[in-house]
């Protein structure tokens, strides 16, 4: 089963739909001790990142799932559910993300912001985009992306003004920038590939 | 770069299309899922749906229809019409839209946008502008084009911005059912105002027109009605052509 991660930040009925038009049993976790009956877990999110950091502290989702990272099971994050992956933000200066992944988050300064709309997604090869066309359209709504310290955790980038990493991976971690639950046929290609793998 | 979006515009009264579609092949015109459903396959970019009813029962139906589009269409879902308070907002995207269209009732009361932007994001929250042109300037109308706030538009984009819409869905009642192309240098003046997506929408009829709202005017995205309902022509048509005048569409 698919656990959604419900920290009280983030438009996981999407997700939910989503995991189960294509067939894949999932259910939203309301408390931590509901991770238990998961082989899988989504942290979704949508809103800022440091009431996301404060709710993930709330509702004691923060210390299960960095023990379920490090014990090697799947997580993915969406969205600012990735972007919590990471150390911090500089959308809100000074609350921890989850470490996961080291480095920050960073504003957009050129364009409009945020970015709303359909961009392309250039992948390396991560199993993530395994049979996806070779630069797939996703759906992203942001105004701050992933700068994790390592490059070699960015495993797909998109362009808006710069280029932005568009996917992580860190060992069972993975994250996406845009959301998958939104991008039509190659968003539930993406989740597909990550949920069955 | 993000793509022009094409979004196709459903007008619903009480659970029912207005106007219908006539697409080939279709079991039920008037049914919203299935059209819904249609457009997705046709490679719409998101779906908007206008609630025309905007009374209590058909507010209520649209819950229902969107909550089952939501199962079976997986891009953006916009509903505007009738969405009057903080709480039908929260009820109509608790249901699974991604995105609240807000025209009178902002203009009516303002404060709505900062509370909806505060509560939901900004990414939720997308200002309706009915605009008409009054001289050199446009004024933002009300109550399906009825009345005049006397608001300036583009004035009006600014501090909905400031307040917190996210986009700015931009219709000229002017350009609106003669075909004839958009009001360019409204959506021009309204595009260099605001900083977020500019959507256009009135006054289409040939293909130019949306070179000419993506270029001249600098919108972001297009919305259409009966253009697509009438099979004038379809979404693939409308992309095939913006990709070759190198504009760029999701394919």
């Amino acid at each position: 089963m698919i656990g959604i991660v419900d920290y009280g930040a983030g438009n996981l009925r999407s997700v939910l739909k989503a995991f189960e038009f294509i067939g894949l049993p999932a259910q939203v976790l309301a408390a931590p001790a509901e991770m238990k009956g998961a082989s899988r877990i989504v942290v979704p999110g949508v809103g800022a990142f440091g009431a996301a950091v404060e709710k993930l502290d709330a509702s004691g989702f923060r210390a299960p799932l960095t023990d379920w990272v490090a014990a090697g099971r799947p997580l993915l994050g969406i969205c600012l559910g990735m972007q919590l992956f990471l150390d911090s933000s500089e959308e809100t200066p000074g609350p921890r993300g989850l470490g996961i992944i080291p480095g920050g988050n960073r504003k957009f300064t050129a364009g409009k912001v945020p970015q709303i709309g359909w961009n392309r997604v250039a992948s390396s090869g991560d199993p993530l985009f395994a049979g996806l066309s070779a630069a797939p359209w996703f759906y992203f709504v942001h105004s701050y992306y992933a700068a994790p310290d390592d490059p070699a955790m960015v495993v797909a980038t998109a362009d808006y003004g710069i280029t932005f990493p568009a996917a992580l991976r860190s060992g069972s971690a993975v994250g996406v920038q845009f959301h998958p639950e939104k991008s039509g046929e190659a968003g539930l290609a993406l989740l597909k590939n990550w949920g069955c793998s | 770069m993000n793509a022009i979006r094409i979004i196709p515009c459903l007008d619903v009264d009480e659970g029912r299309v207005v106007k219908g579609v006539k697409f080939t092949g279709i079991r039920d015109a008037g049914d919203p899922v299935e059209l819904a459903e249609r457009y997705n396959e046709g490679g719409a970019d998101e779906i908007t749906f206008l609630d025309i009813g905007a009374t209590y029962k058909s507010r209520e139906i649209m819950r229902g229809i969107v909550e089952a589009v939501s199962r079976r269409v997986f891009v953006p879902l916009t509903v505007g019409g009738g969405i009057r308070t903080v709480e039908d907002m929260q009820a109509i995207l608790r249901s699974g839209a991604d995105k609240v269209s807000l025209c009178s009732a902002a203009l009516n009361d303002p404060a709505l946008l900062t509370e909806g932007a505060r509560r939901f994001g900004n990414q939720c929250i997308v200002l309706s502008i009915d605009a008409k042109r009054h001289g050199d300037t446009w004024h933002a109308y009300k109550s399906g084009g009825r009345t005049d706030s006397g608001r300036d538009a583009v004035a009006w984009a600014i501090e909905a911005v400031e307040r917190g819409a996210g986009e700015i869905l931009l219709n000229s009642i002017d350009a609106d059912g003669t075909q004839a192309g958009y009001d360019l240098e409204l959506l021009r003046r309204v595009s260099a105002a605001v900083p977020v997506p500019v959507i256009a929408s009135g006054g289409a009829g040939k293909l130019e027109h949306f070179t000419a709202a993506v270029r001249e005017g600098k919108a972001d995205a297009l919305l259409l009605a009966s253009l697509l309902h009438d099979g004038v022509m379809t979404i693939r048509q409308i992309k095939e052509y913006l990709r070759n005048e190198e504009v760029m569409v999701r394919c």
